[in-house]
Formats: C-alpha cells, structure tokens, sequence
C-alpha cells in the first residue's frame, strides 16, 4: 500500500489520466480484496490446524525448534555439494542438449546416422525415470570394477543428470529452433550465408532467446534433482537430513531441507516467470 | 551477346502444379525490368528461381553467359550476385541494422567490421538512414525496415538486384522513400528486376515490362508500348482493372 501512494506522490508534475485514474482505483481495490481474503486464510489454518487431534505429536516431531537450531548449520553445509553437483551439471547439459538439438537439424544425407542418434538420445532419456537412469548408471558402471577415482559415484551420477536432462534441453531447443520462420532462413540463403553460419548467426540466437524461460524452469528441476544422487553415495542435503533423522529420532531436519531448496528455488521460480511474461509482451 | 541475365524455357512445379511454364527473359546490364501480373501468376516464383532460392526443373538460366539453373550447381556463389530483397522485409530482428547489414560481407566475404564500417555508413548515409544504423528493426518504420533490408542486400555488392513487392506491405504515404531508392540504383546503373503493383512508377522508369499470366510472360515490350497499347486481351483486361 505505502508503494502505490509512494508512487503517486513520486510523479506529481504530470496529471494522470482518466485512464490512469480508474486503473489506480481498481489496482487499490484488488489489492485490499486479496490481502483481506488472505488474512482470513491464514488465521483459518493458525487457529485450525493446531485443533487437529494430532497436531502435539506432529509439532514435536517435524517442527522441533531445538532440533532445528543444532541440524540447520550441518543442512546448509552438505547444500553446497548439491550446488557444486548443480553447477557443473548445468553447463555440461547445455552443451549436450544443444548438440543434440543441432544433430536433429541436420540435413545432409552423410549426417543422417547423427539425426538418428539425436531422436534415439532423446526418445531414450525422455522416456525413463531419472531415478532409474541415476540407478543403473551410478550403480552399473562403477560395478565393472573400474580403478579408483573413475569407481566414484560423483561422476556417474553426474552423467546419469546430465544424460537425462540435456534430452529434455535438446528438445526444448529444438522447438526454440522450428519456431523461427522460414522466411529468416530464406533471408540470410539469400544472402549467400551458409547453413551453418545461418543457424550460428540467424537462427539460434533468436531461437535461444525464445527459449529462455523454458530452460530455466528445466534448471529449477535439476538444482532439485539433484538430491536423487543421496541413492547412490553422495552426502548431500536430502541424505544429511537422513543421517540427522536418525540420529535425533525427529524430522525436523527435512523441513530444514525443504526450506533450503525453497529459498532456492522459488526465486529463480519467479525469475523465470519474470522472463516469460517479459517475452509475451514484447512479442505483442 | 544477349545480355547480362537471360532465361530460357525455365519451368518450375510445386508438386503437380506447374506455376512457371517456360519462360524466356532477357535483361540487358543497367536495365530495370519490371514484372506486372494478377496474384498468383508466378513473378515471386520466377524472382526466386532467379537468385536459386526455388532449384529450377528444366531450362537455363545464364548470367553473364554461364548457366546457373544447372542442376547440382552450389547456389552459393550465384547468391552473392544476385541480391534479393523480400516483401516482408526479413530483417534479423536481434541485429541491429548495421549488424544485419554486415553480417553477410562478414561472413561470406570474411571482411572485419573496421573494414566494412564505411562502405556500409556510406550505404545508410546515401539513403537516408545514417542516425537509423544502430537501431534495431522493431525500432524502425516500415519504410525504414524495407530500406535497410536493401542496404542489406547491396552491402554484399551485388550485379543484379531483385524486388518482389517491396512496397506493398507499406503504408501509402511511406512507398515514396521506398521507390526514391530504386530511383537512385537506376540511375547508377544497377540491374534490377522488380515484380510490382506500382504500374506508375513502372511506366516512369522501366526500361521493359513483362505482364505475367498463368506462369508465361504473356506479354513484353517497353512501358510506352505495352501501358498504351496493349496487343493481347488478357493484359487489357489486367490493366483495365489495376489502373
Ligand atoms: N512453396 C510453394 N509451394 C506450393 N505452391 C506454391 C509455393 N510458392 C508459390 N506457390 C504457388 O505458385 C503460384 C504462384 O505464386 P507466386 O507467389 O509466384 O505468385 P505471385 O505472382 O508472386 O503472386 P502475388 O502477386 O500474390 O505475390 C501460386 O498459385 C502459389 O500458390
Ligand atoms: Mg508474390
């Protein structure tokens, strides 16, 4: 509320318009409707929830505040290897998911094994569970005995994300790339630019703008993910509440590590949407 | 000798219809030709098979004497000589329009952008448009696009410069500045070819008129002649109706 008249107050040289009068109004209306409905919500669920027959056992053993204290410095910690898994997955999938993507483009008949390829990789990796995938692959290839640093679950797991994920990029590129009209590429032949330079200069930056958001929501998906390496090895977060749950007979330490991944993941939620909403309107 | 560019017996199909049915056209070097027809008689096809963008079926098509309608032939080279400019534009829209202007020379030519940069700022200067270089197209009128989307095409110095309908997405009182540029390249000696609604600006400054009828050119001759005194009765008929 104090934003709105701080806004009004901020402009006062130019008289605003009927129009711009009437959608201040009803701006100021739906505003006071949604925080009203949203107050009663909220005291709905504070005076109920705590009515339900099991809420004193519940709060004990999710909503422990001592518990919480002593496990939430340790949570934090085994974050920063979900984050380093993530950060050096993402750029890797970005690569492969665009050279997949650019393998289901190609057009010469001597390439065709590779257009091949790129539909196979994609129908594969699309079609299975990351948890499976996480499964075979970081149980199934450190199990052929291989020597010390190349038996480590890091890597596998990492290929498994990293398989599955740039399947789901690949395609989202691809219709990055069918969405640009024809008439671009008839544009830039007519030039006498050849397809590659095309496709580098032409058709993949747009098209790469154009599917901005949907990759970030892809990202979003894999900081989350991530946590599906704890089957195979890897102490992170998820599997250091694990280790804490048992230790202290609570769970709090899981809504420690919900709340982690939320402060994470819903900003770069809305970032994305940010994004979206950006492309829709300059695209009206 | 017969010229710069000539066609002869070209055809074209898309799939069982045949939308170009043997054509033949000569255009001299300097000349501006001017392609006039109903919609859907071919001059977009014909434009295209020109600058190779539609591979043709049969017949030839010679520049400077050599046949580039050979099949199997790389385009590429032919392209770069025959520059075209669209009726919709076709700007890169992520580029500014120095960018979408330098792109090609760059690339294809492999010149650097400090060398390019002032044969390309004298292109946007002579047309009008030098305080325009650094915007981007969705920045720009329509007028502007179409006449970046030319300086686009002469950046890659071309022999023969080809026009399909470039003023008639454009708003009236913005065709003016278009066809001032064609004006200009007449003037110093381009070679063009124009499909156009515009019978006007034909009859002003082409050095020959080809009326289009069903995929064949019905009907050639100098603007004086074939505006005038049209000998068949399918081109009275077309002129009755769009003059
Ligand atoms: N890619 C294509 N596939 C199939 N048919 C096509 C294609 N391009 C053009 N045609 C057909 O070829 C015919 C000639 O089209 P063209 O665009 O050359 O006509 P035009 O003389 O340029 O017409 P307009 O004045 O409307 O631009 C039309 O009947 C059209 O439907
Ligand atoms: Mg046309």
């Amino acid at each position: 509320m104090t934003e709105t008249h701080g806004t009004v107050s901020a402009a006062p040289a130019v008289r605003p318009t009927r129009r711009a009068t009437y959608e201040a109004r009803v701006r100021r209306r739906s505003t006071t409707v949604a925080a009203l409905s949203t107050a009663a919500v909220l005291l709905a669920v504070v005076v109920l929830v705590p009515m339900a027959p099991g809420w004193e056992a519940v709060k004990r053993s999710f909503f422990d505040a001592e518990v919480f204290a002593r496990t939430f410095p340790g949570l934090l910690n085994a974050f920063l290897l979900d984050i380093a898994i993530f950060a050096w997955c993402a750029p890797l999938i970005a690569l492969t998911g665009l050279a997949i993507a650019l393998c289901r483009d190609v057009r010469s008949p001597a390439l065709f094994p590779l257009r091949m390829f790129g539909a196979v990789y994609t129908d594969i990796f699309r079609g299975l569970p990351v948890i499976l995938v996480v499964y075979l692959i970081g149980f199934g290839i450190p199990g052929l005995g291989l020597p010390r640093p190349w038996n480590s679950p890091y890597i596998w797991g990492s290929l498994a994300l990293i398989l599955v994920y740039s399947a789901y990029v690949a395609e989202v590129i691809r219709s990055g790339i069918d969405s640009i009209h024809q008439s671009q590429r008839s544009a830039a032949a007519s030039l006498g630019l050849s397809e590659a330079d095309t496709m580098r200069y032409v058709v993949l930056p747009q098209a790469l703008r154009n599917v901005m958001p949907a990759n970030m929501n892809l990202l979003i998906a894999l900081q989350k993910d991530v946590a599906l390496l704890s089957f195979i090895g890897p102490v992170e977060i998820f599997r250091q509440a694990g280790v804490y749950k048992s230790l202290m007979a609570n769970f709090t330490p899981y809504v420690g590590a919900a709340l982690i991944f939320l402060a994470i993941t819903i900003p770069a939620t809305r970032y994305a949407d940010y994004l979206l909403n950006r492309q829709r309107r300059r695209q009206r | 000798m017969t010229g710069k560019l000539s066609l002869r017996g070209v055809r074209k199909s898309f799939g069982d219809t045949e939308v170009i049915r043997g054509i033949d056209l000569d255009v001299g070097e300097g000349e501006m030709v001017c392609l006039i027809g109903a919609s859907g008689s071919g001059k977009s096809t014909l434009l295209r098979c020109i600058n190779l963008l539609e591979p043709v079926d049969d017949g030839t098509i010679r520049l400077d004497g050599v046949d580039i309608a050979e099949p199997g032939l790389d385009p590429r080279p032919v392209r770069r000589r025959i520059g075209i400019v669209f009726q919709s534009y076709n700007l890169f829209p992520h580029m500014t329009a120095a960018e979408n202007a330098m792109l090609a020379p760059r690339r294809v030519h492999g010149r650097d952008r400090a060398a390019l940069m002032g044969p390309v700022t004298a292109l946007f200067r002579r047309f009008g448009l030098a305080d325009r270089m650094d915007h981007y197209p969705d920045q720009l009128s329509g007028g502007q696009q179409q006449r970046v989307a030319i300086i686009r095409a002469l950046a890659m110095e071309p022999e023969i410069m080809l026009f399909d309908e470039i003023t008639s997405a454009l708003d009236p009182e913005l065709v003016g500045e278009v066809l001032d540029v064609l004006r200009q390249l007449h003037r110093d000696g381009m070679t063009m070819i124009l499909a156009t609604h515009e019978m006007g600006f034909a009859r002003e400054l082409a050095d020959k008129v080809c009326f289009l009828d069903g995929g064949v050119i019905l009907e050639q001759g100098p603007p004086s002649s074939l505006f005038s005194a049209p000998s068949q009765q399918r081109t009275r008929a077309f002129l009755s109706r769009v003059l």
